[in-house]
């Protein structure tokens, strides 16, 4: 059996992976889980989060805010909603969205939708974390 | 007689007129391509997104096996009393009948609809303009005012709408301002439609729709599947009455005159007139997820269904919004096309007369000369 699979990254507007990867992290709502060639057929919902994976031994990482994922022994895709590579990612945005959710989460407003600004929260999180974490790579 | 010099400005004002024109015609041509480009990369998305939905359907216990129906409420129909219309017109007119083919047809759709209340969400300038002048807007609740103007500027995914749904179910709804109201509208979205605001929009839909506000949603748009392949079509997107088939109530060809038209604007700006060759990116997409293998389910199928669901109303708009888009510039590069060659025409007429106007000069004086002369003699 081959050591890659096929892997696909689709959102709305493009395909923005197509590659042979050797392996894939990618975060499921139920946790994080590591695919490597030949994983059983499996469906999940992700979460909000960052995707790694390995070509030729080289890693990339993308930021996904919700999606799924697809798994077949030699493909998987993987269907999100947004997907960045960390030099696609406006930090300063990123930055003043994470300010503005810390502050309502701060605010004790009963009207609150907690579970949306918390969402809006690990979303800035998690872009600022793959643009920094590409940051130090260079 | 009519004056040489005058005639001479007319052509010249007629040729700085067909410049302009044909300046137009070429950047809707390059527009409509990257449009349809556009329409294109989400394809493969939305077949996607179909085909998980789709194998879900049967093991997700979606409808009730005695009787059939439907558990989740976005698929259950019910009678329509209220009905909420999303037009989709451009923000900019010079599209020859686009807008207002599309408004004729909204009208014609309201008018079958004489017994419903209606609520109309305008996408695109044009559209905006016209049901205003016709039709009340509706109270806004605090938070959709905010959710408005969310949109228009920046929707960080979302991010202002904090308000709890739970809140928002007690909260009755406000009073109708008629049977014909605009609950929404939305003005530059068009110039570069994002997947968030179609995101956005048909959250607020799906809201009022689980809240039992509206009984169903319809979205009235010009389909674009190629220059040639277009038609006006009201398609009904809640409820879902099966998944993956696009439930149109109302549709609008064009005329054989029309048709011409487009066809010579397309040869003339080099614009493919087929539908671009799409079945290797539909062959790739249809695989997905429909493997003859029993998938493991990372979550219990049903919620994975109705997560899914919402995202599926979503791409729905946000396909109709990038072939409306497509359509708008196929719209104006026909216009355009279409004024190049009326000035071209205007342009020889006006020539021939001037040149008729000029040889009538020369003519005359040379009588003059001639019978001058004769008179010497």
């Amino acid at each position: 059996m081959s050591n890659t699979f096929q892997l696909e990254i689709v959102t709305p507007s493009r395909l923005i992976v197509q590659e042979a990867a050797e392996e894939a992290q990618i975060p499921g709502a139920s946790g994080y889980m590591g695919i490597l060639p030949g994983h059983a057929p499996l469906i999940t919902e992700l979460a909000v989060g960052v995707i790694t994976y390995r070509t030729n031994s080289t890693a990339h990482t993308l930021s996904v805010a919700w999606g799924f994922a697809e798994a077949l022994p030699d493909k998987v895709t993987i269907l999100a909603e947004t997907a960045e590579r960390p030099q696609e990612i406006d930090v300063p945005r990123a930055q003043k969205a994470k300010e503005r959710a810390e502050q309502r989460l701060k605010s004790n407003d009963p009207e609150l939708d907690y579970t949306r600004a918390e969402g809006a929260l690990q979303r800035a999180e998690t872009r600022l974390n793959v643009a920094q974490s590409a940051g130090k790579e260079k | 007689m009519p004056n040489i010099l005058d005639i001479r400005r007319r052509i010249r004002s007629v040729i700085n007129t067909r410049q302009i024109t044909k300046a137009m015609k070429t950047v809707s041509a390059a527009k409509l391509r990257r449009a349809q480009e556009a329409a294109l990369a989400a394809r493969p998305y939305a077949q996607m997104l179909t085909n998980v939905l789709k194998s879900l359907i049967s093991r997700a216990d979606v409808y009730d096996p005695v009787t059939g129906e439907p558990f989740h409420p976005l698929l259950v129909e019910r009678p329509e009393k209220t009905v909420l219309l999303i037009v989709v017109t451009g923000d900019k007119g010079l599209a020859g009948a686009f807008n207002t083919n599309i408004l004729r047809m909204a009208s014609r759709f309201l008018q079958s609809k004489l017994e419903e209340n209606i609520d109309l969400e305008c996408i695109g300038r044009k559209g905006r303009d016209f049901m205003r002048r016709r039709y009340p807007t509706a109270p806004q609740r605090p938070d959709e005012a905010l959710k408005n103007s969310a949109t228009e500027n920046e929707a960080t995914e979302n991010e202002q709408t904090a308000v709890s749904l739970a809140q928002r179910e007690t909260e009755p709804a406000p009073p109708r301002a008629g049977r014909v109201q605009i609950t929404g509208e939305y003005v530059g979205v068009l110039g570069k439609v994002d997947h968030n605001f179609a995101n956005t929009l048909s959250q607020k839909l799906i809201g009022r729709y689980t809240r039992g506000e509206i009984d169903a949603v319809y979205i009235l748009f010009n389909e674009f599947k190629s220059v040639l392949a277009q038609r006006l079509v009201a398609e009904r997107l809640l409820p879902i009455k099966e998944i993956g088939e696009i439930d149109v109530q109302m549709a609008e060809e064009p005329t054989q005159e029309e048709r011409q038209k487009r066809i010579e604007a397309a040869k003339s700006t080099g614009v493919g007139m087929r539908r671009a060759d799409i079945s290797a990116v539909d062959e790739a997409a249809s695989t997905f997820a429909r493997s003859p293998v029993d998938y493991i389910y990372e979550q219990p199928p049903r919620q994975l269904f109705e997560g899914i669901l919402p995202k599926y109303v979503a791409i729905q708009i946000f396909r109709a919004l990038l072939e409306s888009i497509a359509a708008e510039h196929a719209a104006r590069m026909t216009a355009m096309d279409a004024a190049t060659s009326n000035a071209s025409d205007m342009i020889d007429s006006l020539t021939l007369a001037m040149n008729r106007a000029r040889q009538a000069k020369i003519t005359k004086e040379i009588i003059e000369i001639v019978s001058g002369a004769a008179a010497a003699q």
